[in-house]
């Protein structure tokens, strides 16, 4: 965005000017300015909560509506959430300390055959940035692994990733067990991946087919506040 | 079929048609396939054969594939009387061979070219234990930076290698032809992505199978 950097002095901008200059390096992708700006903005007093949000989500959501409207393409996409990255390692800990809010527990992985984790990753790290706590399984997972993990996690949602077509059907096979250990009223499941669509969602049983990391995260928020306004009423 | 074969680089961006004055039968194949499916067309002599090829690059927006197929079907059903897809499932999740099905037209069977070039059998043996594989064709291999390198930003970002391809192992060139240089090629597309690499002759596996019924000149339309 801008050829600058090397004369601006991070420190010497106010709180305004610097989240501004966040927003205009994360979409750079650059690292090392993410992480010592989210450190200035600590020093000054900000909670690591507002960093996240105001500084951090705010600054990938630019992203991601560029990504979404063809401006940006993935690989400056992945810069730049690996600039998100860097400030994220100084705030998580952070964040468990000073009790932020906790919108809800995710479990997620790419399934069984597929090692493709790139769109598992972003999700993770955008729902963190949204308050919920990300159990990432990683790769190649089979339904004994995402069994597991709702039985130690507890999660309020199930994320399944996959970006090949001959392994996305496998969704289908944890969404059957699911239902099949009457476990699958419990938890809310989410799929996405390059090849997916609604209807395909739709066909296995999932909650949402959910098209890129900015959606993951606004239906997760949904569903899981319509999960609790059930559980209150009921 | 004399017409000369484009360039891979039309075939990536534009594809291409040559056509056959008199055919009766259109081949509506990914540009990936011309040179293996035209060198089946001329050794077999089937001058009764058009092929016409979309944009190989298309591999990479799977999306692309099935309108694009249905608009060209529907197009050429008044001058040919028999049309063939020279596409597998190729990333499309269902949707083209649900295409073909309702549009009366054959495809290649199988999940990609990897599959079919090896033989679709063959490929889902070992399927299972080359999740960490990638893989090349003769085609792929010509035209890497086209498809794999510069899409994915390696050229301008190549401290990104490792996030796109830090799970895989092994590259391994299914080679359709016997071609030295085209080997060192594959070979050297590996050591860039830092994997493995090992070479398995293929031919033209299953597509030279499913390009069989084709041989007999079908009755023109009208």
């Amino acid at each position: 965005m801008s050829d600058q950097e090397d004369d601006i002095i991070l420190s010497e901008l106010d709180d305004e000017e610097l989240v501004q200059q966040m927003f205009d390096d994360l979409y750079d992708g650059l690292k090392e300015e993410i992480a010592e700006s989210v450190n200035i903005l600590l020093e000054r007093g900000w909670a690591p909560y507002r960093v996240l949000t105001e500084a951090l989500v705010g600054g990938m959501k630019i992203v991601g509506d560029d990504f979404r409207d063809g401006i940006l393409f993935v690989p400056e996409v992945l810069l730049a959430a690996n600039a998100m990255k860097g400030g994220m390692a100084i705030l998580k800990p952070l964040l468990a300390e000073t009790g932020a809010p906790r919108v809800g527990k995710m479990v997620i992985g790419t399934v069984k055959g597929d090692i493709h984790d790139i769109g598992k990753n972003l999700v993770a790290m955008m729902m963190e940035g949204a308050g919920f706590e990300v159990v990432d399984l990683g790769i190649n997972n089979a339904v004994e692994a995402y069994l597991e993990a709702m039985d130690a996690e507890d999660p309020d949602i199930l994320g399944m990733s996959a970006l090949l077509t001959t392994t996305m059907p496998y969704m289908k096979v944890v969404i059957d067990t699911l239902i099949e250990k009457q476990r699958r009223d419990d938890i809310i499941v989410l799929v996405g991946g390059a090849p997916l669509n609604e209807e395909f969602g739709k066909a296995i049983g999932a909650d949402a087919y959910c098209r890129d990391a900015a959606v993951a995260v606004e239906t997760a928020k949904t569903l899981v506040a319509r999960k609790h306004n059930q559980g209150v009423g009921a | 079929m004399t017409a000369p074969l484009p360039d891979d680089a039309t075939l990536t961006q534009s594809g291409a048609e040559i056509a056959a004055p008199t055919a009766s039968i259109l081949i509506l194949a990914c540009g990936a396939l011309a040179r293996e499916i035209l060198a089946i067309l001329r050794t077999n002599g089937w001058s009764h054969v058009t092929l016409q090829c979309l944009p190989a690059i298309w591999h990479n927006h799977p999306e692309r594939i099935t309108p694009a197929i249905e608009k060209a079907v529907t197009e050429a059903r008044a001058t040919y009387s028999q049309i063939f897809v020279a596409y597998a499932d190729c990333g499309t999740g269902g949707q083209l061979e649900a295409a073909c099905a309702r549009l009366g037209v054959e495809m290649i069977a199988g999940p990609h070219c990897y599959s079919f070039f090896e033989g679709n059998d063959a490929f889902a043996a070992h399927a299972e234990d080359e999740i960490t594989t990638f893989y090349l064709t003769d085609f792929l291999a010509r035209q890497f930076d086209a498809f794999v390198w510069t899409p994915l930003g390696l050229d301008r970002y190549p401290q990104l290698l490792e996030t796109y391809f830090g799970h895989y192992e092994k590259l391994v060139y299914l080679a359709q032809t016997d071609d030295d240089a085209l080997t060192k090629k594959a070979r050297d597309c590996a050591t860039r992505m830092g994997l493995t690499f090992e070479r398995r002759f293929t031919g033209y596996g299953d597509l030279a199978t499913a390009l069989e019924p084709l041989a007999a000149p079908a009755a023109k339309p009208g």
